[in-house]
């Protein structure tokens, strides 16, 4: 069991719990946090290179270092492992956006250990859900990314805190109820009549024997689950409730990789196992993500609150990944999943950046702030790139994701999506209009508040913080077929078993 | 037969009638009673006419009243003490362990 | 050719970027300044050896044997490939126009760094804040630009249209403490990015149909026996329509799906040239330091949109209809901007407005542009007078800098009778009027007789309307001139220092400049830069453009231009009240003139009422209330229920026991009736 690589991904979260919980000093916490985020990020680096060496050597399994074992024999459920590109691609995303979550939640007060606690073991959910090819201990793992979410919020968190934590965690377990259904459903027609039921993925695939009309029935419950966790239209009012009231590191983790667990699942599971009902039904859904992107943009352009601008320019680009999902073509596919990593990082450092502001002026509210280019002109600079990555420059990692997206879907041979696409197309001008506004209201022009003058510039902890995210950002923008590469021919084997049909 | 019967149904209805509608703990208690001996007679009186050669029925009775009698006990000190600790005995009243 | 000098070309100025934009605020202001300058000094050689090569090197590669101009592709590297038709690459692509450029680009922007050594600091040589942050972004905005000229496929040119958007915007919001630049900023790229929607979705619908970024592949056809080198080809781009005539929709509201992905990118071309109506951002622009005014909103990024054209004009040659939609577009906006010049106060708007009306020419002269006519005259019209008009107007904008650096507004009120003061700057700013007044010798004459001529050729109407144009460009201009340097004679306040000619940094550009407008005329065009390559006549020599002149057309344009420069003399040579009584008389249009025809206010409504008031505020309000409300209201309905519920499990014994009656007995009167 040990051998295989993969399990190290929720062995090290566990070892790091183990490692908090004898942690006496505040110094203790932070290097174990530290420590542990980067032996992660080695890790899937290191998972990176080794898997595209494996592939190049000619190993061609549509998933790679499976293994499986057994834990709960009556129903059949093992921890099952296995990844492709696109797990790597989002293993990568989570341990980075880890470790800078170590790094901007530096000062965390009060509980500073049992605040790493809550988080390790949500990112030991997440880890988990990223390698899980069984579907029972995936949705296990999803339910423990999804607790501690709670109690991080509420505890740690600022302003409503009580009423967004509870709002989010009841809404991500409606989409959870919906999703246990599904996968019920799903694990009751994973074989043939008369051949031993399974949870495992790649099984379930290779038996085809969900029935057409089982898979109406299941494909909605599977992808409204996911969906709600993705934000779409309409189950995504937990979002900017949720991001606002949440501390950094939270935010960062939770907008840019639980959101991420959404389109992850709506693909690997919803499209993945049930392709018919997905190619028939997807129009609906089509219309609910278009408008998400759109709405999300609208919404974002008058909102006064950082927090909200952003959770609902979140709402937009995450729509943006499940509409590319459901236009079911290679290319769109490969722009949903580079939109994935894009606003995972981008979404995470404009969290880090407000939270790091919040710390400092103490308020969210544009209205009250101004000229923070002057004061703090790190920070400033770190968001204007951030913004910019937002509204799609090229040489940032937004530009490829939204082009790669808008010209896949345009591919499509149907004029209802291609009309969609220049609706979703539209939204590249608002994001322009709610990130430009934002820019200069809160960074341009006069000092609004004298007490602002005071401010300090970053931290060296926020620097590296920011430093590794806008790195992250730039390499996938500036070096785009790298990552297109790993997602689209590496990861073919999966995404062309969906367009066969 | 049915004479038995019919007082020892009036007897129930008369202790249900009681237990619903009083709000005083002791006469609660005594409706309890009421019920409980009209089931005792209904005990008896199957007892004689339909089985005559047995006497369960009437060890029955007998052990229900001994019963009886030691619950009442029991009651009586727990209401004597709740009046003590509230000085009141009305059962809408005694709310202060719910909440 | 060696694909060093090309690599270099691009790399240069991105590495001053990244250098300066990283380590210069820890360097000193003059190193950052010299740094910069000398980067793009090296590109300015490099460019034109590269540009030289081209024209002149006789090169295989270039120039055909029947003396046909080639397009080379120098490089062509791979960098998103997302079908394996469709494909992102990145590349170097030489053929006339992009030649051209590469003389444009490198010499504006060279002049501009060597000029804002001066420009960017005050009266005691301090720096301004923000001086290596402005070399920085000086050197991103060359590599965005050089990178959009040499472009190999449309989508690259997209990639650093977006680039030279976002250095726009980031040097219009230099000064971004003063809220008018930071809006202006905005304004700009918010707009262009609305045009810029328009050019993605084109580009959308023709690679939807062809299956091609490439310009090769879409307007130009390989030529035997040579890699990476093609000859414009009409051929191809009729193979194209044809892709478009037999697809599945090839009519779409009453156009071909082809006529509608030129018009959609010729959108994005208006947003950057400031097409009307999608002109608003570049008045706003000139918040931004001078130099960056001459270099970008007068010179360079402004033509992209008329470059745009250039590139696939085969294409639109394929589709008359969007040809004409660009003529009518142009007009429209050379006539509009060269009234509202006429009646502006701030000297860098009359001289925003002058441009937006001389790209409109390059416009209307690609649209009239036939090859039936002169072979196509009005293309190399327009490249002609693109290549004139950048140093004629960088000219202008950089005289303009020196001025308003001395006086310190931008208002021609605070100016007037400057020309004893500055001698230089004067004979300089009256070149550039001559020149763009269309006077022989100077650079404008040519080119813009030639744009007249082509517009004679496509219909007299037109002509008319342009050369009527061409006399207002010839008033404002002169009016301007006058009101700066005549009108009146200029008081000294007691502790100003006397206005004076700038520093060498600053009159060293000017001067060069000033020659280039004197004697670019005489750049035999005609022989460079046409539509398909072929060179317009066999020999060349320094007076070829004056012996092939067409008398007629330019007797007349000249005529129209001298009377219009002494009707501004008699106005505004000396104080008189007669421009006055003419506002007067004219009160309604002066006030429209004035008022640029209220197109901001007009765009202020449609943003703020129509899209925030009447769409973003009630989305926003939909979502807290009705969505958010649901969700909350789902909620609420659950805590109500379960209170509600709650008193069922009271703890009364009494209430236990009805409830317990009342089910026994009507289980017993179930079962009765069951029974019965």
């Amino acid at each position: 069991m040990f051998s295989n690589p993969l399990i190290y991904f929720v062995v090290i979260p566990l070892v790091m719990l183990a490692g908090l919980a004898i942690c006496r000093s505040i110094g203790q916490i932070r290097a174990v946090a530290v420590t542990g985020s980067l032996a992660l990020t080695a890790l899937s680096i290191w998972l990176l290179v080794d898997y595209l060496g494996l592939r190049a050597a000619g190993a061609d399994a549509p998933m790679l270092y499976c293994g499986s074992w057994s834990w709960f024999e009556p129903l059949n459920i093992h921890l099952a492992v296995g990844v492709d590109g696109i797990s790597i691609a989002m293993l990568i995303l989570s341990s980075i956006i880890l470790l800078t979550g170590s790094f901007a939640s530096w000062k965390i007060e009060p509980n500073t250990k049992d605040f790493f606690l809550w988080l390790i073991l949500l990112s030991t959910g997440v880890f988990g859900f990223f390698i899980s090819i069984d579907l029972f201990t995936m949705f296990m793992f999803y339910e423990v990314a999804l607790i501690p979410m709670y109690l991080l919020i509420g505890v740690w968190g600022s302003g409503n805190k009580n009423y967004s934590a509870m709002k989010l965690t009841l809404m991500l377990m409606g989409g959870s109820a919906f999703l246990m259904l599904g996968l019920i459903g799903i694990f009751y027609h994973s074989a043939p009549e008369g051949m031993p039921l399974t949870w495992n993925l790649l099984e379930i695939r290779a038996n085809e024997s969900i029935s057409e009309g089982w898979q109406y029935f299941l494909f909605p419950m599977t992808f409204v689950g996911f969906g709600v966790l993705g934000a779409m239209f309409p189950f995504h009012t937990w979002s900017p409730d949720g991001h606002a009231s949440a501390p950094t590191a939270v935010s960062m983790l939770h907008a840019g990789v639980l959101m991420k667990l959404g389109g992850y699942g709506c693909f690997r599971v919803a499209i993945y196992l049930m392709p018919q009902a997905a190619n028939e039904l997807a129009w609906i859904f089509l219309i609910l993500t278009g408008i998400s992107v759109v709405y999300g943009a609208f919404s974002a352009c008058v909102q006064t609150d950082l927090k909200y601008i952003n959770a609902y320019s979140s709402v937009s680009h995450c729509g943006l990944v499940l509409f590319a999902i459901l236009m079911l073509n290679t290319t769109a596919m490969t722009g949903a999943i580079m939109q994935m990593l894009s606003h995972g990082l981008m979404t995470a450092l404009f969290f880090a950046l407000i939270g790091m502001i919040y710390g400092r002026t103490h308020t969210r509210d544009i209205r009250l702030m101004g000229g923070l280019m002057k004061i703090m002109p790190y920070l400033a600079v770190c968001y204007v790139i951030a913004g910019f990555a937002s509204l799609g420059l090229p040489g940032l990692s937004g530009f490829v994701a939204e082009m790669t997206i808008f010209i896949g879907s345009f591919q499509h041979a149907d004029m209802f999506h291609r009309v969609f696409t220049i609706v979703a197309c539209c939204s590249i001008v608002i994001t322009a209009v709610y990130i430009l506004r934002v820019v200069g209201k809160l960074l341009f022009g006069p000092v609004q508040d004298e007490h602002h003058l005071q401010l300090t510039d970053a931290t060296w902890w926020e620097r590296v913080s920011t430093v590794t995210l806008i790195v992250s950002v730039a390499a996938i923008g500036c070096f785009p077929n790298f990552f297109a590469d790993l997602i689209k021919f590496t990861f073919s084997p999966s995404i062309f078993a969906v367009i066969g049909q | 037969m049915i004479y038995y019967l019919i007082p020892a149904l009036l007897m129930f209805c008369c202790g249900v009638y009681g237990f619903v509608t009083r709000k005083n703990m002791i006469a609660m208690l005594i409706s309890l009673e009421l019920m409980l001996n009209a089931v005792d007679i209904n005990f008896v009186v199957f007892n004689r006419y339909l089985f005559p050669g047995q006497m369960e029925g009437m060890f029955f009775t007998l052990f229900a009243i001994a019963i009886a009698a030691a619950e009442t006990a029991l009651a009586i000190a727990i209401i004597i003490n709740v009046f003590r600790a509230a000085r009141n005995v009305d059962v809408n009243d005694l709310n202060k362990m719910k909440h | 050719m060696d694909i060093t000098i090309p690599i270099l070309i691009l790399a240069i100025p991105l590495f001053m970027f990244l250098l300066l934009g990283l380590t210069g605020m820890k360097m000193p202001h003059w190193l950052a300044g010299t740094l910069g300058t000398a980067g793009m000094g090296t590109v300015l050689v490099l460019s034109y050896i590269t540009a030289l090569t081209y024209f002149y090197g006789g090169s295989p590669q270039f120039i055909a044997e029947n003396g046909e101009r080639l397009q080379a592709v120098i490089f062509n590297c791979t960098w998103l490939q997302f079908t394996p038709s469709l494909v992102i690459k990145l590349g170097f692509l030489l053929d006339p126009i992009s030649a051209l450029m590469l003389i444009v680009i490198p010499t504006i922007s060279f002049m501009v760094h060597l000029y804002s050594m001066g420009y960017m600091r005050d009266h005691h040589g301090v720096y301004e804040h923000g001086f290596q942050r402005f070399y920085a972004f000086l050197s991103l905005f060359s590599f965005s630009m050089l990178g959009l000229v040499v472009a190999t496929n449309i989508f690259q040119m997209y990639i650093f249209w977006e680039l030279v958007g976002a250095s726009s915007y980031l040097l219009i919001g230099f000064y971004y403490k003063k809220p008018s630049a930071v809006s202006a900023s905005k304004k700009a790229f918010i707009v262009t990015r609305f045009a810029d929607l328009g050019f993605l979705i084109g580009i959308l619908v023709l690679s939807y149909y062809t299956g091609t970024f490439d310009f090769m592949q879409l307007t130009s056809a390989p030529v035997d026996g040579m890699e990476g080198v093609y000859q414009v080809s009409e051929q191809t781009a009729l193979g194209v329509k044809n892709i478009f005539a037999q697809s599945a929709a090839p009519m779409f509201m009453g156009a071909s799906v082809l006529t509608w992905a030129l018009v959609l990118i010729f959108m994005g071309g208006m947003g950057k040239s400031a097409m009307m109506p999608l002109h608003i951002w570049l008045p706003d622009a000139m918040e931004g330091p001078t130099p960056v005014s001459a270099l970008i909103h007068a010179a360079t990024m402004v033509v992209a949109g008329v470059y745009l054209v250039a590139r696939l004009y085969p294409l639109y040659l394929m589709e008359t209809t969007s040809l004409d939609i660009i003529v009518v577009v142009g007009a429209l906006t050379a006539f509009y901007a060269a009234m509202v010049a006429c009646a502006q106060i701030d000297i860098k708007r009359v001289l925003a407005f002058s441009t937006i009306s001389q790209i409109a020419f390059m416009m209307v002269s690609l649209g009239v542009s036939r090859p039936e006519f002169h072979e196509g005259i009005g293309y190399m019209a327009g490249m002609f007078h693109l290549f004139t008009h950048a140093m004629f107007k960088a000219l202008l904008f950089l005289c303009a800098g020196a001025i308003i650096h001395v006086v310190g507004s931008n208002d021609y009120t605070a100016m007037h009778g400057l020309r004893k003061f500055m001698p230089i700057t004067n004979a300089c700013f009256l070149i550039g009027c001559l020149a763009i007044a269309g006077i022989i010798p100077f650079a404008g004459f040519f080119s813009k007789d030639e744009i007249l001529v082509a517009c004679f050729g496509h219909s007299i109407f037109w002509y008319i309307w342009m050369s009527a144009v061409a006399g207002l460009t010839a008033f404002y201009m002169f009016r301007l001139y006058y009101l700066i340097f005549w009108w009146k004679e200029h008081k000294v306040h007691e502790g100003h220092h006397a206005p004076a000619d700038q520093p060498w940094t600053m009159t060293l550009p000017l001067v060069i400049l000033a020659a280039i407008s004197c004697v670019a005329g005489f750049v035999p065009m005609g022989n460079l830069v046409t539509w398909n390559g072929v060179p317009m006549f066999e020999h060349v020599n320094f007076f070829t453009n004056l012996t092939h002149l067409n008398w007629s057309v330019a007797l007349v344009s000249l005529a129209v231009a001298i009377v219009a420069i002494i009707i501004a003399t008699v106005m505004y040579r000396k104080e008189n009240p007669l421009p006055d009584r003419m506002a007067d008389m004219f009160p309604r249009l002066w006030d429209w003139c004035h008022h640029r025809f209220y197109w901001d206010e007009l765009y202020q409504f449609i943003t703020h009422k129509i899209i925030f008031g009447c769409i973003s505020r009630p989305i926003a309000w939909f979502d807290r209330h009705i969505i958010d409300g649901a969700m909350d209201g789902l909620a609420t309905v659950t805590n109500k229920a379960s209170y509600a519920i709650r008193g069922l499990q009271s703890g009364k014994i009494q209430m236990y026991v009805w409830v317990y009656l009342i089910g026994a007995l009507l289980l017993a009167a179930v079962t009765a009736v069951c029974l019965m």
